[in-house]
């Protein structure tokens, strides 16, 4: 490495304009992330105090150290924060919006200043949310089934709305990205040779545009039906509250591919920079993104099956879940090949990409068994369930996007972060993860319930593993905000492509990224991991370890070198 | 931020190579939108359609409770609005900065006398107690109905739910629209629009014929069957 001997421009995005209020209004692409990665930090930390509240609850039979109505609340609110205000922005928003329009070459989304509007639009819809907590008395889970959701108090209004306008957001950078892969990208970056993070972002997109406006009216409906009482889904005066739950799926299930397709692209990426190696079968795995977002819209009944509905749709949304166990093991198994094929460099991003493969298989198999018909009544609405989905949201997601925070935080901050400290939170992460959601499989299968605040004593055990796992993964999160915060004041100054990665933010930007990106648009000769076509890279090609890392590259075409 | 440089038009931003690109953006970014609200009142759409299915009976003797002579005129003040949105665009197109204004100022006209019809049947209806829901309460006389015949019958009120809903939000839209329009004749006044560029007023056009679109598939669907 050759970090010793590398300086930061003198003039770069996070530099040439220092007042707050130029951060407030700016409409660049990279400082939008910023502020996104600020807002979803901060929500993670409010939903991850809220999860160690829950667990610690949980840690003893009986009431620990709240009763079961702040228990409701606190588990409610859990799950609204983690689902609607970070997980859905997370990578999408703060990754996507720092990453794609330079790895496209562009110098900007197609619209800045919507980016900054669906920025202010997320964060009045979080407050608005947040306000439920002072108003109180929130309860039913994330999912707000109806009537009992209207039934408890008036929190509902504030939940509703606050994921109403959250969902705009969301649609707004959907659109924005959108567009910007079709009219932004940078001459001679066809289809095929963008990156793999591009592809799953577009993916996103597409699901972001087509399924949250379902949920939009769905809240909406949900909001006037607390505060007028329409009856649309009150079977009092003749509404159905199947319905709701077909309509709150229609979206739900596709939001489940707009938590997890993002951090697929993310995996693709480390994979590709970290193996040394193209990503194998890389039309596969680009399309299989794009096969899941539609796949993904036929499939929402699967959560219904104990609801009423039909046994004939029950066996058809069951068959159909199968099959995108498909595509998505092309992914896996495809993952695995490119590592097998290059030659691997364990670094902490790389350290997070094998731990989702885990962690994600673990997850998507189980997903697969909760789709089986008559394996799901039974395990409906158990704990087997809750450690499925936390399985592929955190270890899915929040594994992949911290991933992405260490792959591209120099690239953002311009500074180096501590190795070492990396490798051990990764650590206690993947560890405290495990030692947490393992055991509600076993609790689950064995018929501990979801939800409760209380339960029998034979499954204390399990719930003690777990709430002590959760305070692992606790210590493993606040390491990680601790030295990357450490890292802006005392970390090394960051080369401009410490990893030796291809994609244009490494090789065509300086470190931290030009104010307009590129002084000139750059021309792309090559795929995203043609790392046989980078000699000013790698001289031998598979270096691995130890990359020649070249910082005056940049700026330089390569078909220059 | 960089300014355009020597040459390019003003309304070129900088992150774009060409006028073309950008408005090719800008369209495909409208027509995404376009698809966001058809899928925002495709749920609305589909609760008429389960509900209509389970009550037909109800829905039949809650329809009669709409003027279908107030809607019908709404259809027809709604298609000359997009008429003369479409009309606005040609004369732009040729240059004719005045009739755009005139055309603009037209389609506004259209919609407050939408809003306006809006507001009669609205008001009327709460006069005689027809409310959504739990709140409907009917009293009196409305338009030669007695509305004593009609507060027996069951899932009635629901209705009104999916009618004040789907109108409601369809007005919003129309208040929207009439909004941008405002901003439009703003700027066509200040000379913002040539036969180079006028995409704003295309992009709203698209909007408003979508409004439209939808008020046209309400009108029966609520109005007449
Ligand atoms: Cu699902």
């Amino acid at each position: 490495m050759h970090a010793s001997s590398a300086a930061a421009p003198a003039v770069h995005y996070l530099n040439n304009e220092k007042t707050i209020r130029s951060w407030l209004t700016t409409v660049d692409h990279k400082r939008i992330g910023m502020m996104y990665l600020v807002a979803v930090s901060l929500a993670f930390l409010a939903g991850g105090i809220l999860a160690l509240l829950v667990r610690t609850e949980l840690a003893a039979p009986g009431e620990t150290i709240m009763g079961p109505d702040a228990y409701n609340q606190t588990f409610t609110l859990h799950a609204v924060l983690m689902v609607f205000a970070f997980i859905i922005p997370a990578i999408p928003a703060v990754m996507g919006n720092f990453v794609l329009p330079i790895q496209l070459g562009a110098k900007d989304v197609a619209f800045p200043r919507l980016n900054l509007a669906s920025f202010y639009i997320y964060l009045i819809g979080a407050v608005i949310a947040l306000t439920a907590v002072v108003v109180g008395r929130v309860d039913g889970g994330w999912t707000f089934y109806a009537p009992y959701s209207t039934s408890v108090g008036n929190g509902i209004l504030f939940i509703t709305m606050g994921v109403f306008v959250m969902g705009f957001s969301s649609i707004l950078t959907g659109l924005n990205f959108i567009v910007t892969v079709h009219k932004m990208r940078a001459p001679g970056l066809t289809w095929t040779r963008l990156p793999l993070f591009v592809w799953s972002i577009y993916a996103t997109s597409i699901v972001q545009v087509l399924a949250t406006p379902v949920i939009g009216i769905t809240m909406l409906l949900l909001f006037l039906e607390k505060l007028l009482g329409i009856g649309i889904f009150d079977p009092a005066l003749g509404g159905d509250p199947v319905l709701f739950q077909h309509f709150f799926w229609f979206y739900s299930h596709p939001a489940v591919y707009i938590m997890i397709l993002p951090a697929f692209g993310v995996i693709s990426d480390l994979m590709g920079t970290f193996s040394r190696n193209r990503v194998q079968g890389y039309k596969f795995v680009a399309l299989s993104s794009v096969a899941i977002a539609f796949l993904g819209f036929l499939v929402w009944g699967h959560h219904m099956f104990v609801s009423g509905q039909s046994a004939v749709s029950s066996i058809v949304f069951s068959l159909i879940t199968y099959l995108i166990g498909i595509p998505t093991g092309v992914k896996v198994i495809n993952w695995v090949l490119t590592m097998y094929r290059g030659s691997v460099w364990l670094q902490t991003p790389m350290l997070y990409a094998l731990m989702f493969l885990i962690t994600f298989s673990i997850g998507g198999f189980t997903g697969i068994m909760l789709g089986v018909l008559a394996i799901d009544v039974h395990l409906h609405d158990t704990y087997f369930v809750v450690a499925h989905f936390h399985y592929v949201m955190m270890g899915g997601n929040v594994i992949a996007a911290l991933g992405g925070l260490h792959y591209w935080w120099p690239k953002m901050t311009g500074k180096m972060y501590n190795e070492t400290a990396g490798r051990i939170a990764a650590a206690l992460v993947f560890i405290g993860f495990n030692l947490t959601f393992f055991p509600q499989f076993i609790m689950g299968s064995r018929g501990m319930p979801r939800r409760y605040y209380d339960y029998l004593p034979e499954f204390e055990i399990y719930h003690q593993l777990s709430t002590m796992g959760s305070y692992i993964l606790g210590i493993g999160l606040f390491m990680i905000l601790g030295y990357l915060l450490v890292s802006l004041f005392k970390g090394r100054v960051a080369p401009a492509n410490p990893w030796g990665a291809l994609t244009l933010e490494w090789t065509h930007t300086t470190t931290p990224p030009d104010p307009h990106n590129f002084h000139h648009t750059p021309v792309v000769t090559r795929g995203p991991y043609d790392y046989h076509l980078a000699p000013e890279l790698f001289a031998d090609g598979h270096s691995g370890d130890g990359a020649n890392v070249s910082p005056e590259s940049v700026h330089r075409s390569p078909s220059e070198a | 931020m960089a300014q355009p440089a020597a040459g390019q038009p003003a309304h070129l931003k900088h992150y774009f190579v060409s006028s073309d690109q950008q408005f090719d953006a800008a369209k495909m970014g409208m027509w995404l939108f376009l698809i966001t609200e058809i899928l925002l009142f495709s749920g609305m759409f589909v609760a008429y359609t389960v509900y209509r299915v389970w009550h037909p009976e109800v829905f039949e003797a809650a329809s009669d409770l709409l003027d279908w002579k107030l809607g019908g005129i709404n259809t027809l003040v709604l298609l000359g609005s997009s008429f003369t949105v479409a009309y606005g665009i040609q004369r732009i197109q040729r240059g004719d900065r005045k009739g755009l204004i005139i055309n603009l100022l037209l389609t506004l006209l259209c919609a407050a006398i939408f809003m306006g019809i809006k507001y009669v049947e609205y008001s009327g209806k709460f006069e005689a107690g027809i409310f959504p829901g739990g709140n409907f309460a009917p009293v009196g006389d409305y338009h030669g109905h007695d509305m004593a015949n009609y507060a027996d019958i069951l899932f009635l009120p629901q209705f009104f739910s999916i009618y004040f809903v789907m109108t409601g939000i369809h007005g919003f839209h129309v208040l929207v629209g009439m909004g941008v329009f405002t901003w439009l004749v703003i700027r066509s006044f200040k000379g913002d629009f040539s036969p180079e560029y006028y995409t704003p007023i295309e992009l709203t056009g698209l909007y408003w014929h979508l409004v439209d679109i939808i008020w046209i598939f309400l009108f029966p669907l609520l109005y007449l069957i």
